[in-house]
């Protein structure tokens, strides 16, 4: 049933004739006029296939496609199709108006006054209003919707009292002027916040189809978005299939027809698939068939830096590591990047000697030993681990928890033989299965040594540096200095951009100073996309819009 | 005859309450919860869902409150579906896997029968030491092992099928699972139908209908067949169990939306109501099954029913 929009495959043809003629692009259904030379869409001189359905691999399936409900990777790239927040992101990542035509941000940078499009419709032809938005983000943040996202609406003014259940839902700081003008308080100034409007949880829902369905209207044949796709099946463990909106504000600049999501867990799987063209893109690649795919798939592999950071804690409130500083820095310094980055991970990854990525607005530190050669970082490397009181008759004897991946295991492998020749640490390897790794880790009783990895939540150095604040829940190493917490709050409140990235830069000097983590390196995304896929660019938070894409004759 | 029957069914009962309770009792005690993920979740918010789906109650009330639910064909809300009730995952998952191992199933009869069959025939001949030499490889290799190597020569290499999914269900979609899935079955049954075949053919009714000028093929069929199939037969309870499982495995690795996929993505996300929907689904049909095979076992021998 890959052709069940036959109009639109006839209406393409005709388009055809006329890029065959004139040689300009041809944009979707409604540029049928030979001027309407759009970027988006096809470039000029390209020629479109006639069948417009794209195939992507996405990890695992979605829990809900109820924006407010949602979390992680695979359902935010399926909802970034079917709603369309304020703001949204251009092909390259940068954040550009969505819904909200224009926005003013009042001086003290604490009011955002939004000014929605006029002809912004939802899948079902109603208007979409400020009022939606209003209805939407109080929604989000209500307690009684179960979130499990919404702490990132944090900025806005009372968002965290009323997750919290001591305000109620009308408290929170937005407000609707008119039927097209939307307002949004803040706590305090916050420079990533138009990046942060793209993340699902601010995604607008349809009043009428919540209240009629409650929960349950994020299902096939209910749901209702302002995206420029709908929903059009959802068979759970099999696909997701959406296609165009008519009513999309944007329709006659979009190209694609439909577009089908698989939950595909296996790497290896999504690779047979992909090469046997049932996959256009893929979410992954397995790592150990890397050299294979360079070899035979090189032109289709798309590596690029991504926002996130992968490390291994140390456990700070045990010993051996809690008051022991250059214990720490002695195993953190025995670890030879280069050689993991080249050797085990091997697709292009950066080796990390801090601990913030390079994000927009932000010069990362990079400590004094990054320019080292290893030798000379392992002598120091012994020389600390001996002032820490160990030595060949004395050994250190840790364990290192990670969890259960043949990745996780080669590098642990490795990290653990990088400290066993440097410094004679005998290290005792524990990998436990995801959920039960969640949990050790979480509790902090019997971890010494673990791993950890860290996906920014939007493109700015906070996001990686508050999750080391001390009252954070997800700081895994359980790291708590005062002096850190005190430069994070500051930056928080900083309207200042270069003064805030002076204090979070002071506040990862802190951190790499103490040593609560080993960074080890900053992540790649990693896909497989066929050479017909166009539109489609490399980005550092790794979003990406169907309606950007187009396939390409092939 | 009645009372055989429900001496039966009375027994059937407390089987199904001890795998409930048992399978309740498991998914639970196993480390880590539905709620646990990389992003922590504020306390309020996990309180509230933890109250959604009755797990702030004792373990006993919560027990009680699945076997009430069970009682009235409720399996309960999905944790990790959230927008699913798991007796929809299992209505829409069902089909899938029943079609799937039925023809499976019905693969491994007619291709085992026949290669059994005709290796009895020849037996001790270079034909029949081939066959079960295929037929030992079968049931050596997993069919994890199996699985992967079909994609790859008949999907990524000859492109002549799909590397996965259901599509909307053609048989080219169901082709490479079903032989995956059949493959140790097929060669199980042809190793069991030579053996009985050779037995048959030796016993002394078969003789006598030779003797009698009967053609061979018509001894085959008419005399020697039924009584070579009855080990057949009765291996078809183990067979059934072993499609089950094996389309656990095969289910996922063809990204199949059946139960076995379900079963697998449930227990790896701890989500509690969908594991023990599969559970006690597939452990009423186990027990459902016997239940007839014991009743035809009665009515064939009445020695049973004492």
């Amino acid at each position: 049933m890959r052709h069940l929009n036959i109009f639109a495959s006839s209406v393409r043809l005709s388009c055809f004739a006329v890029v065959a003629v004139l040689f300009v692009g041809c944009g979707g259904n409604g540029a049928g006029s030979p001027t309407a030379a759009v970027e988006i869409g096809g470039p000029s001189g390209t020629e479109l296939a006639v069948d417009q359905t794209l195939h992507v691999g996405n990890g695992t399936g979605p829990q809900t496609l109820d924006p407010h409900r949602a979390e992680g990777v695979p359902s935010s790239n399926i909802l970034r199709d079917l709603f369309e927040g304020l703001t949204l992101e251009a092909p390259d990542g940068s954040v550009v108006p969505g819904a909200a035509e224009s926005w003013d941000i009042s001086a003290d940078g604490l009011v955002y006054t939004f000014y929605l499009r006029e002809d912004a419709q939802w899948s079902n032809s109603d208007p979409v209003t400020a009022e939606d938005f209003v209805f939407s983000l109080r929604r989000s943040v209500d307690p009684a919707t179960m979130s499990h996202y919404s702490s990132i609406l944090e900025p806005i003014v009372n968002a965290m009292a009323v997750i919290t259940g001591k305000k109620s839902p009308a408290e929170l700081g937005v407000e609707a002027l008119d039927a097209l003008t939307l307002v949004i308080r803040l706590q305090r100034p916050t420079a990533y916040f138009p990046g942060l409007l793209t993340h699902s949880t601010m995604y607008p829902v349809h009043r009428a189809s919540v209240e009629q369905y409650g929960n349950q209207f994020a299902r096939e044949g209910r749901l209702i978005g302002n995206g420029a796709y709908t929903l059009n099946e959802w068979v759970v463990q099999s696909h997701i299939k959406l296609i165009r909106n008519k009513f999309y504000r944007d329709d006659v600049n979009t190209t694609i027809d439909s577009v089908y999501y698989y939950p595909i867990e296996s790497q290896d799987a999504e690779l047979k698939r992909f090469r046997a063209d049932e996959l256009d893109i893929t979410e992954e690649i397995p790592y150990q068939q890397l050299t294979w795919i360079r070899e035979n798939l090189g032109d289709q592999l798309v590596i690029s830096p991504y926002l996130g950071s992968y490390y291994f804690g140390f456990n700070m409130t045990r010993e051996p590591f809690q008051n022991n500083p250059q214990l720490r820095r002695a195993l953190s310094l025995a670890i030879d990047r280069e050689i993991i980055t080249s050797r085990i991970t091997n697709a292009g990854e950066l080796p990390a000697f801090g601990w913030v990525p390079q994000v927009a607005n932000y010069s990362p530190v990079v400590p004094e030993w990054a320019g080292w050669s290893q030798a000379e970082r392992d002598v120091e490397a012994q020389r600390l681990y001996a002032e820490a009181g160990y030595s060949a008759d004395k050994p250190l004897k840790i364990e290192l928890l990670y969890n259960t991946s043949a990745n996780h295991k080669r590098l642990s492998v490795a990290i653990a033989s990088m400290w066993k020749q440097t410094l004679g640490v005998e290290t005792e390897l524990l990998n436990q299965e995801w959920k039960v790794f969640l949990e050790t880790r979480q509790l902090k009783k019997t971890t010494q040594v673990f791993r950890g990895g860290w996906i920014g939540d939007y493109n700015d150095a906070f996001t990686f540096s508050q999750l080391m604040h001390s009252a954070n829940a997800m700081n895994h190493p359980g790291y708590s200095s005062p002096r850190y917490d005190e430069l994070i709050e500051r930056a928080a409140g900083e309207t200042n951009l270069s003064t805030r990235a002076d204090i979070l830069n002071q506040a990862e000097r802190v951190l790499l100073e103490d040593m609560p983590i080993i960074p080890v390196y900053f992540y790649v995304s990693k896909h497989l996309v066929k050479s017909w896929v166009g539109g489609r660019k490399p980005n550092i938070m790794d979003h990406h819009y169907t309606k950007n894409f187009y396939i390409l004759k092939h | 005859m009645l009372n055989f029957m429900l001496r039966r069914l009375l027994s059937a009962i407390p089987t199904l309450f001890i795998l409930i309770a048992l399978a309740f009792m498991l998914i639970r005690a196993a480390p880590g919860g539905p709620f646990d993920s990389e992003k922590q979740l504020p306390v309020e918010i996990e309180a509230n869902l933890r109250t959604a789906y009755h797990l702030d109650e004792p373990l006993y009330q919560q027990f009680g409150r699945y076997l009430a639910n069970l009682a009235r064909g409720d399996f309960g809300p999905s944790f990790q579906y959230r927008d699913f009730s798991v007796t929809e995952l299992i209505r829409s998952g069902f089909p899938v896997s029943l079609r799937l191992g039925g023809l499976a199933m019905l693969l491994a009869l007619i291709v085992g029968i026949s290669a059994g069959a005709y290796a009895a025939l020849r037996q001790n001949s270079a034909a029949d030491y081939s066959v079960m030499t295929v037929m030992m490889v079968g049931i050596s290799i997993p069919n994890f092992v199996v699985a992967p190597l079909l994609i790859l020569l008949f999907a990524v290499g000859l492109r002549w099928l799909p590397a996965g999914g259901l599509g909307d269900g053609e048989a080219r979609h169901l082709l490479l699972p079903v032989i995956a899935l059949a493959m140790p079955q097929i060669a199980y049954i042809a190793r069991l139908m030579r053996g009985s075949m050779i037995e048959v053919l030796r016993s002394p009714f078969i003789r006598t209908a030779r003797a009698q000028g009967l053609s061979m093929p018509r001894i085959i069929v008419q005399h020697a067949l039924k009584p070579a199939l009855l080990p057949v037969i009765s291996y078809l309870g183990p067979a059934t169990a072993a499609v089950i499982t094996g389309s656990v495995v095969i289910e996922q690795i063809f990204g199949i939306p059946g139960l076995g996929r379900f079963f697998v993505q449930g227990a790896l996300n701890r989500d509690y109501t969908l594991v023990m929907g599969v559970v006690v689904f597939y452990g009423s049909l186990i027990i459902v099954f016997n239940f007839f095979v014991d009743l035809v076992y009665g009515w064939l021998d009445p020695r049973v029913r004492l």
